[in-house]
């Protein structure tokens, strides 16, 4: 049995993670220190997520993919350019702020009611994606609050795996603690699933898919939708950057002998 | 004035997806500054309470007492839980929740939902300390949103912000800190398995309310069909551990005699796991290695990866080998206390200013040293 599934991918931007991240006060709360001018990547889980929902839409005929992100318009631009050449789909862009400081609960509202605005979205073949946890704010909340705005109670996070039995049956594996997976079998979709890295390897950028992408890409960034988060109810004391630095001390002169002995002593202290 | 909202879901369905407990709706003021403090616990597989539980009954425990008027209760879920509230009867909780049976066994996310939510609300929770396991990291958001209210996850520290209950947690994967306070009720308050000193409260006979929870078919269309895991001697997560050892990208370059050596380095890691017990994290760069097919570390896999697109866990000590990079890529060690590296590298971001004390030598020299005294003192 093939289904043909939704797909949906929910994915933000967050700066390159090479970069120097400083926070600041601004006029609605912390950001961070020239914000719009670091240069921004799709957050690091979603990708794999995307590329996963990408790899079961090549396999599962008939099937197709949304991008949905929510971020400042210029930047989801930006990102496109090369998200857009590694797998197809179809972006639906809300122009909003990508901060980590934003409200997991106002951007979770915000990325249900533009999936449930999709045309022609049926539920029984509903697959959500997304990162498990962004690389801004880190929450590991925003999929699960999707999901129950959608009605959807079968979900997952930290998928490792995802396998389709022939009945159309979901069987999943998620990171546990210590190193495990747990491996659950659903009956089938609707279901959200929060990616962690997946076992996809990046794919490399294909021009034809990005020409395709970009046929899509460009009006949906035109008409994207302004998405306000106010944070409400919300408050930040303290926003700041961790001051420890630690004195090394730098052993430069001793023999394997002597450093092995050392460690060896401090790792039985 | 707020209420609990159980909002209708964005998609129609025939059938109804959401299963809502049949506990009725309340109507909750926050009007009033007393706040209910709700530690919801799930049971392990033998019954009993975790450490991380245990954790977060000392943060809940925390804002009980600096929070003037509030009240602590607890809330068990797990196939039997009387035993695990006998385990910390001696708290000074004035009531206990439970929701018990075969169908809350299991680590499911519809089943989980309707007993969290059924237990606020019998509790009229207004503050839900929780241990961020998988299990609750995986639910709990889903019942703030289900009750109206807000969840944070991976706090690390609870305080009283004049009179008002506030959070510490990290953004931008551990790479700056935030002191936080909400208006919103239910709040949702996820503490870092870790980050806290377990409660020692001592055992005694709990009360324990049950709440019956009748789940639906639509709830039970999940099932949790096991654990996969390494085998015992392949298994190199160990998150108790004393020490975390990682293992950077160094470990498969060219050495000194022109020649990558990714067997010995592979037998000299493998061999200080053993002899040490310690938990190995890797650098991204090593793990991407791997999964772009080169010969490199066979038992490393992305749940190794520590830093910025990995984990960031907690170990007394750690030491570092043959790791290079800057500031994004050490918040893997931003929670270990004690660190030394091992690098050729005097110049390394990743040691100076971050680990206690840099070793420049020859890890693989070191390491091997390392490996013979350790077998030595075992034998």
């Amino acid at each position: 049995m093939s289904i043909a599934y939704q797909i949906v991918v929910c994915g933000s931007l967050v700066p390159d993670p090479l970069q120097t991240l400083e926070p600041v006060t601004g006029p609605a709360g912390p950001a961070l220190k020239n914000e719009m001018m670091l240069p921004a990547i799709l957050d690091p889980w979603a990708s794999h997520a995307l590329y996963e929902a990408a790899n079961l839409a090549k396999n599962s005929p008939g099937s197709k993919v949304w991008l949905v992100s929510l971020g400042p318009k210029a930047k989801l631009q930006q990102v496109m350019m090369t998200i857009a050449q590694k797998v197809p789909f179809e972006l639906i862009a809300l122009d909003g702020p990508a901060s980590g400081f934003t409200e997991a609960a106002e951007v979770a509202a915000a990325l249900a009611e533009a999936i449930s605005a999709i045309p022609g979205l049926d539920k029984s073949k509903l697959l959500v994606f997304g990162g498990w946890e962004s690389a801004s704010r880190g929450a590991g909340v925003t999929m699960q609050m999707v999901g129950e705005r959608l009605g959807i109670v079968d979900q997952f996070q930290g998928v490792d795996e995802l396998k389709i039995g022939a009945d159309g049956s979901l069987e999943i594996l998620e990171r546990i603690e210590g190193g495990k997976h747990q491996i659950s079998k659903c009956a089938g979709a609707p279901a959200v699933l929060g990616w962690a890295t997946g076992n996809l390897s990046e794919p490399k950028n294909n021009p034809q898919v990005g020409m395709v992408n970009m046929r899509t890409v460009m009006p949906a960034l035109q008409k994207a939708k302004q998405v306000k988060l106010a944070g409400e109810g919300l408050s930040f004391a303290s926003v700041s950057l961790p001051k420890q630095l630690r004195e090394t001390k730098i052993v430069k002169d001793k023999s394997p002998d002597a450093i092995a002995k050392e460690i060896v002593e401090w790792i039985k202290k | 004035m707020e209420h609990w909202s159980n909002e209708t879901p964005l998609l129609a369905s025939n059938t109804p997806l959401t299963h809502h407990s049949n506990t009725p709706t309340l109507q909750y003021s926050n009007s009033s500054p007393m706040e209910t403090i709700l530690l919801l616990a799930h049971t392990e597989a033998d019954g009993s309470l975790a450490k991380s539980a245990r954790e977060s009954l000392h943060a809940a425990r925390i804002l009980n007492k600096a929070l003037a008027g509030s009240s602590l209760v607890v809330g068990i879920v797990g196939e039997t839980v009387q035993a695990a509230a006998d385990s910390i009867a001696a708290c000074p909780a004035t009531k206990y929740f439970g929701v018990a049976g075969k169908d809350f066994a299991q680590s499911r996310y519809a089943s989980d939902a309707a007993a969290a939510e059924a237990i606020c609300k019998a509790a009229r929770a207004t503050l839900v300390v929780a241990p961020a396991t998988s299990r609750w990291t995986r639910v709990l958001p889903g019942v703030a949103q289900r009750l109206g209210g807000r969840a944070d996850t991976h706090v690390t520290g609870v305080a009283d912000a004049g009179g008002k209950p506030a959070i510490n947690r990290w953004y931008y994967r551990q790479r700056m800190e935030a002191t936080l306070t909400r208006a919103q009720r239910p709040w949702f308050i996820l503490v870092d398995p870790g980050s806290q000193t377990a409660c020692e409260c001592g055992a005694g006979t709990a009360k324990v309310e049950n709440i019956p929870v009748a789940l639906p078919d639509a709830c039970k269309r999940t099932t949790e069909m096991g654990i996969r895991e390494p085998k015992a001697d392949a298994q190199t997560i160990r998150p108790d551990a004393e020490l975390l050892f990682v293992t950077g990208a160094g470990w498969t370059k060219k050495q000194a005699d022109g020649q990558t050596h990714v067997p010995e380095a592979e037998k000299l890691i493998r061999g200080f796991l053993q002899v040490s017990r310690a938990s190995l994290g890797s650098s991204k760069s090593l793990v991407d290695l791997g999964g772009e097919g080169q010969a490199v570390l066979s038992f490393l896999s992305h749940l190794n990866q520590i830093g910025q697109t990995g984990s960031t866990p907690r170990h007394p000590k750690g030491l570092s080998t043959c790791c290079h990079g800057e500031e994004p890529h050490t918040v893997g060690w931003r929670f270990i206390n004690e660190r030394r590296a091992i690098s050729l590298d005097p110049n390394c971001g990743w040691a100076r200013g971050k680990a206690d004390v840099l070793y420049v030598a020859d890890a693989f020299a070191v390491m091997g040293k390392v490996n013979e005294l350790l077998a030595a003192q075992k034998s």
